[in-house]
Formats: C-alpha cells, sequence, structure tokens
C-alpha cells in the first residue's frame, strides 16, 4: 500500500499524550494533509477523534501566523469579503441570471443557502441553477440571501482560524434570525454540515439539497417527464456520506430518473475515497501532489464503465472535474451533479 | 462342572472405516473356525441398536458365554459392548475387543496384509475370551466431608461451599490467619471495593460455621486413602492428628513473583522500585517515597510473566489490571502526578475490564508500549529506560516511585505438595487439571479437586468460580454415598509372593502392602487402578491383573503369532505384539 503522506493519525494521537503540553509543531507541515474526511474517526473503535486535533494544531500554527500564502489569502478574503475565493461582495447573487428567485427577505418556507462555490465558479454556477429550477418545478416555496449571503465559514473553522469562525458564526446567525428562518437547504455538504453541527442550534432545521430532493421524489412531487439513458455511479461525499450518514437519498434521486443505471463502484457508501476537497485543502495542495485522490477515484469510476460520474458536493465536482482532465478521460467520463442530471430529465 | 467357552465374534465394518481395507467377509469366514467359537458375523455398523441386537440374540439363542467385538478402539466403544452383554446377562467383563480399526485398517493401506493382521487381532482375542474371568463391581462407602487445603479465597469459598450443602469441611491453613493473599490487597478491580471487607466477611462466617473446622498454623503432612476415604494426617504444632474425609480441595495457592531475579530493575537496591503487592500495602497509607508524595510514577507491567529467560512463559493474567487499578488510584490520590504504564500488550478480558482500562487513560494515566530495560539512579529520582515500540524510538522516564507489575508463580514447596497428593504438574510449574476443556477443576485422582491459583494465576473472582465448582464436584460423591471401584485390579498369588515389596516401590497409587503377619503383599482393590506396574515389577511373577492375566495373555500372543507365514514380514508382525497391549 502506498503512503500518499506522512500524517498518521495515530501516531500524531499518541505523540501528543505524550507531549502532554509541549507538542512541538516544527517539521509538522503534514498537518495541512488531513482533509478532514473523518476516516479517521468513523473507523476509531475508541472514539478518538485526531480530525478535531489536527484542526486545534492548526489552530496554532495560524496563531503564530505561520500558515501557506494560500491559506493566509483565503482567510482573509473569508474576513473581507465573505467568501474565501476574493470575490467581490456584489457579486454574489450574479449565479442567478435570467431566473427569477425570490430573496428570502419577501419571505419563504426555506432558505436556499447557496454557498460561495455554486454562488462564484462557472462550473457550479450550473448546480445551483439547476437546483433552482427543479425545485420551482416542484412548487417548493423558497428564497435566497443573494448578495447578503455570507460564508458559513465550515473551511475556516477546519483551516484552524477559530476566531473568524467565530465571528462568521455570529453574523450568519443574526442574519437568520432577522429574517425568521427556520428551514435551511444547502448545495454543499460542507454548508450542511457546519450548520447542523458546529453552529449553535437555534431550531432550525437543515438539509442538504439532496434531502430535500429525495422526499420530494418519494413523494411523487418531483416528477421528470423526460428521460437519461445513462449509466452514471455515484461518489459519496466525505460531508455527506461519513459525517452525516446520508448515503441514501442522493441514490433515491439518482434512481428516479427514468433510463439512468446506477452502477456502484466497489468503494462507496462508508468505504468512500475522499476527493482531497476538504479541510481546506481546495485552495492548498498536499505535502505529496504527486498522488491525487481524485485521478485514483477517476480510474475506480472508469472500471465501472459508466459514462456518468455523479457527485452532490461542489468541492467533489471541481476536483474530480479537474482529475478527469489530468487522466485524460474527458472523452470516456463526464463528471455531474446529482441536480444537474435530475434537471436534464424534466 | 468344566467351563465350556462359546464364543460369539462380531465384525465391524465401521462403513468404510474398516471395510475399505479389510475383506470383513474372509475375516469372519477365518474367526467362524477359530477354536470355541459359536458364531461369527459382520455387520456395518457393530455400535449401532440393530448391530447390538445382533450380540444380544445370540447371547440369548445360542447361550455364548464369551463376546469378542472386531472394531474400533476400546477406548471408543468397550464400555458400550460392555453394557450391551450386561443387558443380555452376561458379565460385562466377558467382553474381549479386537482393534482393527485404529491399530489395523486405518494405518495400513493394502488389503493382503490388514486383513491378514485383522485375522490374527481376532484370533487372539478369541483365545484371550476363553480364559476370560467374570469380575465383579464392587462399591465402598463413602464419608461424608472434605478436606480443603488451603485458607485463601479459594479454599475459604469452597469450604463455606461444603458446610451449607450440609457435608462438614475441615480447612487447613499454614499461616496464622485466613485470607492468603487476597488479604494483603487493598482494592478490587474492577469495582475498587474494599477487599479487607469481602475477606474478613468470609473469615467471620467460616469461624463461625457449625459444619467447618478452621485449622491454622497446621500442615498436611500425609494423605492415604482414595476417593470416599482419604486419610489425612494433619500437623499442628508438635501435634500431628488424623482426619479422614471423602474428598480433598487443593487450594494451596501462589507465591508472588520474586522482583530480585530481574536485577536489572534493581529492586531491593533502590527505594523507589517497588512491587505491586508493596504497592498495596503502601496506598494503605499516606502513598509517600522516601519521605515525599511521588510526582512521577511509573508502572512496568509483565515482571516475571511472559518471560521465556526466566522460565515463566504464561501471562500472570491479573497484572494488566491491578497495574490499571494501581495507576488510577495514584490519579486520585495525587492528582498532579504523572503516571505512566510500561506495557507489552494490556491484556483487558474480563467483564467491566476493558471499561476500566479505558477510565485509566481517560483520567490521564499514559501508556507506553516497551517493555523496559533497565531502571538506573539519577540524582533524587530514577530513570526508567525503554524502546517506545509504537514510536520505534528509545525513551527515558524519570521517576520518583516504578511499580513492578510482578506475577504469579508456583509455590516453592508446589513439588512437595504434589508428592503428596499425586498430582500432575504442568509446563507452567502449576497443577494439572484432568482436562482444560471439560474437566478444569478436577485432577487426575479421583476425590482430589483444584481451587484457586494453585492451578494456575486467576483474579478473585475466577478464583471463587473455581472454588465453587470444586465444591460442587466434591459433594457428587458426598452426596451419592458409596463410590464404583475399579474390577480390573491386580492381586497377589501369596503362594509365590516373597514379600520382597518391589512392587510397592513402582506402584503410583500406594495400593500395595505388606501384610505384617502373613509376610506378603496385599492389594488395596480400592486404590488399586489397575495399571500392572506391580505386575511387570515383581520378580516372582507373583501379581497379576485381572482381565489381564499372564495365561491371557500369554494365550491371546501365541494365538497371534501361531501360523504366521513366511509371506509376512518382521515389521508388520513386531506391529501386532507391540500395538495389542
Amino acid at each position: 500500500m502506498a503512503i500518499k503522506t506522512r500524517l498518521n493519525p495515530r501516531s500524531l494521537i499518541y505523540r501528543i499524550l505524550i507531549a502532554g503540553n509541549g507538542f512541538d509543531l516544527e517539521g509538522r507541515e503534514e498537518l495541512w494533509d488531513c482533509t478532514t474526511c473523518a476516516t479517521c474517526y468513523s473507523r476509531c473503535p475508541k472514539k478518538v477523534n485526531p480530525m478535531e486535533a489536527i484542526i486545534a494544531l492548526r489552530g496554532a500554527f495560524v496563531e503564530k501566523g505561520r500558515v501557506h500564502p494560500n491559506v493566509k489569502t483565503a482567510l482573509e478574503s473569508t474576513f473581507r469579503y465573505g467568501n474565501p475565493l476574493t470575490m467581490p461582495r456584489e457579486d454574489r447573487g450574479a449565479w442567478v441570471g435570467d431566473l427569477t428567485v425570490k430573496p428570502i427577505g419577501e419571505g419563504a418556507e426555506y432558505l436556499y443557502y447557496v454557498g460561495c462555490t455554486p454562488s462564484y465558479d462557472p462550473r457550479v454556477q450550473k448546480v445551483s441553477r439547476s437546483l433552482v429550477s427543479l425545485l420551482q418545478r416542484s412548487g417548493v416555496d423558497f428564497g435566497i440571501l443573494g448578495n447578503d449571503e455570507a460564508c458559513c465559514a465550515s473551511e475556516v473553522r477546519r483551516l484552524g482560524e477559530a476566531g473568524l469562525f467565530e465571528m462568521m458564526v455570529e453574523e450568519n446567525v443574526e442574519t437568520f434570525k432577522s429574517l425568521k428562518v427556520m428551514k435551511i437547504f444547502t448545495t454543499s455538504p460542507h454548508c450542511f454540515n457546519v450548520f447542523k453541527n458546529d453552529y449553535p442550534q437555534s431550531g432550525w432545521q437543515v438539509q442538504h439539497y439532496t434531502q430535500l430532493l429525495a422526499k420530494l421524489v418519494t413523494n411523487g412531487v418531483l416528477e421528470f417527464s423526460g428521460r437519461l439513458e445513462k449509466t452514471v455511479t455515484y461518489h459519496d461525499p466525505c460531508y455527506l456520506g461519513k459525517h452525516n450518514g446520508i448515503f441514501d437519498e442522493p441514490r433515491t434521486v439518482l434512481q428516479s430518473i427514468p433510463g439512468l443505471k446506477l452502477i456502484e463502484m466497489d468503494r462507496s457508501r462508508e468505504k468512500s475515497l475522499c476527493c482531497e476537497g476538504g479541510g481546506g485543502r481546495m485552495w492548498l495542495e498536499g505535502t505529496n501532489p504527486g498522488t491525487r485522490l481524485a485521478q485514483l477515484r477517476i480510474k475506480e469510476a472508469l472500471e465501472t464503465g459508466v459514462e456518468i460520474l455523479a457527485t452532490a458536493c461542489p468541492f467533489c465536482l471541481l476536483t474530480l472535474d479537474e482529475a478527469l482532465k489530468h487522466v485524460n478521460a474527458q472523452d470516456r467520463l463526464q463528471v455531474m451533479d446529482i441536480a444537474e442530471l435530475a434537471a436534464q430529465a424534466l | 462342572m468344566t467351563f465350556t467357552p462359546k464364543i460369539g465374534v462380531y465384525i465391524c465394518h465401521c462403513g468404510i472405516n474398516i471395510a475399505a481395507t479389510v475383506d470383513v467377509p474372509t475375516v469372519t469366514e477365518f474367526a467362524a473356525h477359530l477354536p470355541d467359537v459359536c458364531v461369527a458375523r459382520h455387520y456395518t455398523y457393530m455400535c449401532s441398536d440393530p448391530g447390538q441386537a445382533l450380540i444380544k440374540n445370540d447371547i440369548a439363542e445360542l447361550n455364548l458365554n464369551r463376546i469378542v467385538v472386531a472394531s474400533c478402539s476400546p477406548l471408543m466403544h468397550e464400555p458400550t459392548f460392555r453394557d450391551t452383554i450386561a443387558a443380555a446377562g452376561l458379565n460385562p467383563y466377558c467382553l474381549e475387543m479386537a482393534n482393527i480399526r485404529e491399530q489395523c485398517s486405518w494405518v495400513h493401506p493394502q488389503e493382503t496384509r490388514t486383513t491378514t493382521k485383522a485375522m490374527q487381532l481376532i484370533a487372539g482375542a478369541v483365545a484371550k475370551a476363553a480364559r476370560l474371568q467374570p469380575l465383579e463391581v464392587r462399591q465402598a462407602p463413602i464419608t461424608p466431608s472434605a478436606l480443603v487445603i488451603g485458607g485463601g479465597i479459594a479454599g475459604m469459598q469452597a469450604a463455606l461451599d461444603i458446610a451449607e450443602a450440609g457435608y462438614h469441611a475441615t480447612i487447613v491453613e499454614r499461616a496464622p490467619r485466613l485470607g492468603g493473599h487476597a488479604a494483603q490487597l487493598y482494592r478490587t478491580f474492577p469495582t475498587l471495593e474494599s477487599v479487607a471487607d469481602l475477606v474478613n466477611g468470609m473469615i467471620e462466617r467460616l469461624i463461625h460455621h457449625p459444619r467447618i473446622t478452621v485449622m491454622t498454623e497446621a500442615e498436611v503432612t500425609e494423605v492415604g486413602g482414595y476417593v470416599g476415604n482419604f486419610n489425612a494426617h494433619i500437623r499442628r504444632g508438635e501435634e500431628t492428628s488424623a482426619l479422614t474425609v471423602g474428598a480433598v480441595v487443593v487450594a494451596t495457592g501462589f507465591e508472588v513473583f520474586d522482583a530480585h531475579r530481574k536485577p536489572e530493575f534493581g529492586y531491593g537496591v533502590y527505594p523507589e522500585v517497588i512491587t505491586t503487592l508493596d504497592f498495596e500495602r503502601l496506598v494503605h497509607g499516606d502513598l509517600r517515597v522516601n519521605g515525599r508524595q511521588p510526582e512521577r510514577v511509573v508502572f512496568i507491567q509483565c515482571v516475571g510473566s511472559r518471560d521465556q529467560t526466566l522460565g515463566n512463559s504464561y501471562c500472570s493474567r491479573v497484572c494488566c489490571m491491578v497495574t490499571a487499578k494501581q495507576a488510577r488510584l495514584v490519579r486520585e490520590r495525587l492528582p498532579g502526578a504523572q503516571v505512566t504504564v510500561f506495557y507489552i500488550d494490556v491484556r483487558a478480558f474480563g467483564k467491566g475490564f476493558e471499561e476500566f482500562y479505558d477510565r485509566a487513560r481517560e483520567e490521564g494515566v499514559l501508556y507506553r508500549r516497551g517493555n523496559p530495560s533497565e531502571i538506573v539512579r539519577r540524582g533524587e529520582r530514577v530513570v526508567v529506560r525503554a524502546e517506545d515500540t509504537l514510536l520505534g524510538e528509545p525513551v527515558e522516564v524519570e521517576a520518583d516511585l516504578v511499580v513492578l507489575a510482578v506475577g504469579m508463580t508456583p509455590r516453592a514447596d508446589i513439588g512437595t505438595v504434589a508428592g503428596l497428593l499425586k498430582l500432575s504438574r504442568s509446563a507452567d510449574g502449576f497443577f494439572m487439571e484432568a482436562h482444560p476443556k471439560l474437566r478444569p477443576v478436577d485432577t487426575a485422582m479421583a476425590g482430589i479437586f483444584l481451587a484457586g491459583c494453585c492451578q494456575g494465576p486467576k483474579d478473585i473472582s475466577e478464583a471463587i468460580v473455581q472454588a465453587r465448582a470444586a465444591a460442587s464436584a466434591v459433594m457428587i460423591p458426598l452426596r451419592r454415598g458409596q463410590v464404583q471401584v475399579e474390577a480390573t485390579t491386580s492381586f497377589v498369588d501369596e503362594e509365590l509372593c516373597s514379600g520382597c515389596a518391589q512392587c510397592a516401590q513402582v506402584c503410583a497409587f500406594s495400593a500395595l502392602v505388606l501384610h505384617p503377619l502373613r509376610g506378603v503383599m496385599t492389594v488395596n482393590p480400592v486404590l488399586c487402578q489397575g495399571c500392572g506396574a506391580c505386575s511387570a515389577a515383581c520378580p516372582s511373577g507373583a501379581i497379576n491383573v485381572k482381565q489381564f492375566t499372564f495365561d491371557q495373555v500369554m494365550a491371546q500372543i501365541e494365538a497371534i503369532t501361531d501360523g504366521l507365514r513366511p509371506g509376512i514380514d518382521a515389521p508388520v508382525l513386531a506391529e501386532v505384539v507391540i500395538s495389542s497391549f
């Protein structure tokens, strides 16, 4: 078995225990390799959580200001512009384009929390737009924050910037409260997870969009008039699957699309392989850039012989799409979000 | 009236186990023509109900008086066929078995030779059967009381159970006080109860029990007799008393491993280095070392256990939990102290043990994998040097107190006790149970049972479990009131015996004694197990074993060797002769 990184969660925890309060960060650059995929703690029989320990140690790096320039940029941008992508606040709502989406301020059952990447990244904007058309066809009453939306700070927390995270939480909670938001759904499993597990709970219900769509197709509210004669495999995003146990809903949506044939990869559900986009790694190369898990994942998808590799996470979508180009397999495979696939069958 | 043997021979196919390599019909034909044989039959499974019915019918209809069954080992089905012929009215000892499976069909592939060998074995069995005599199965009365040797927690529990069941128990303890090693402990694991409370409660019940005699500062010096009636001599000071009991529980306990045997740890050299047993006393007080409270405490596991160099290959089973308990006690008493445990593996197998070990680590006890190589002095402290095998790095941990988790060893005098009771010992030196799975409380000696750490390392609850098991095993003969006595014992021809007593020297069961008046050896048929050692040792040929008398065995050998043709080579012949006895 090839070892991708020097980061060894078992040995790390052991060394932290032995060191007591004197753990030395010197030469521990591999702490930035962690993608916070949650495999470590979900497999630990003693409920040890190396992932949280790594996040805490990153905090020590951040406090000392000893972070990679990319991390610095992402954090500063979040502080200044409310997104880690150094994009202007006033362009946040531009993804809507010719679609008509009502501002949440007008009152709606759901807040659609779009997220930074789905708002700004041209590739992922297609997902947000697909989702809007699916939900509008289903008659779901939802609104968006538009330019008032600010970063959920999931990645901020995982990069170890606890102070900025607190600030962003306060800002967002204030926004949600002032608008009397009770139900939220998100494009990204990362936003979903941070709202659900890291934010103070104020009685609102948070869902990932696949949960909402699964309910709509199961209740017969969302019906597809078209067909999609495609073979598809599904890559479980870590923050949906391993972190939150949501394995069935995305598959329910896929299988409800007429003509679509779902073929599982060997490593699926709890065994799904991380794409390496989590834990701030969207903006950081690991210590061993030679081996990319996303490329490995593309190869696994190719082994199933499907036409489409589906996922339900903006980060997975981008990393897998990038890997597809590296592996030079664009002619054999396509990476798509579940929302895009479903919208094609409307 | 002269006795005329009328023999039936029953040859089993054992499915294809025998029939595949032995020509069973030919062997049957051969057997039918042997002297004294009235009938010879073969059948697929002679041990089956229809097979047994064949034998029973023939006994009734042909008036057979001796039976030969040629099948598997007598270990397998001799009791079955003895019951069969007894049901048809014959004495069960009028049966002879020829082992044509384990000693013939299974071990020789060639049909001609296996068939010949089967014929020879059957000829021998028929010749012996003609000379078999009916034997009596006898009963002996039982003394309804028990002797418990050892007054530790196991011995006390066994005595209490026996007495509660209505029998008398005598408990003999060498020390001035009951309680054994448990009485030296401070707290139990995993519940951290006061051991003194448990032990004192038992002692109270024991001392005041109407059916228990407690003999402290006493020692068993001699045990004779047999199940149902053991005669023990107990010495107390200058006095020796005799006691007859129906059964014996051996609960002589263990010794703590002597940490001086690991000189690299400096036990006895550095006052900072103590054993887990020393710690039990220390924690009773104010936990000070060299007049002050230790700030850094190191525990070392497996001291004297799992150590082939010391000859103790076994795991002492309790030390992991003793250490976890003591480490937690240090954390509780001295919250500022740093506690490190060096271990090879942590074996927390009992109920609540793993959880207890988890708690120890949650409370800040640092477990480091590695077997320390030495302890050296460094100023006011000592230093434990080890390789941390999880890191693959050498480490040094300074300590104000080092606790060696010493294992359990057999008592130094276990050999004497073994000799006294004729008990076997396993490779680890502890007493050996009769069967590791099915008879873990029994010994090879009927009526003598094991309880507690004399059989191997145990914690308190396990010692109690075995003690209660031993007590209930004791109650079986006591409740029955009578014991069945082996019929195939040796007997002395007083005409030939010169009283030289060589037989008594080889007898493992003390069954032979010189008759004080007649000057000849006599056999105690209750003690005799029929092994035949005396018969082989007797220079006068005066001792025979029933069912294996000289004339029976010689007739068998002659029949086997008679008519051997040159076609049969020497090795097979040798095997036939050797394997038949």
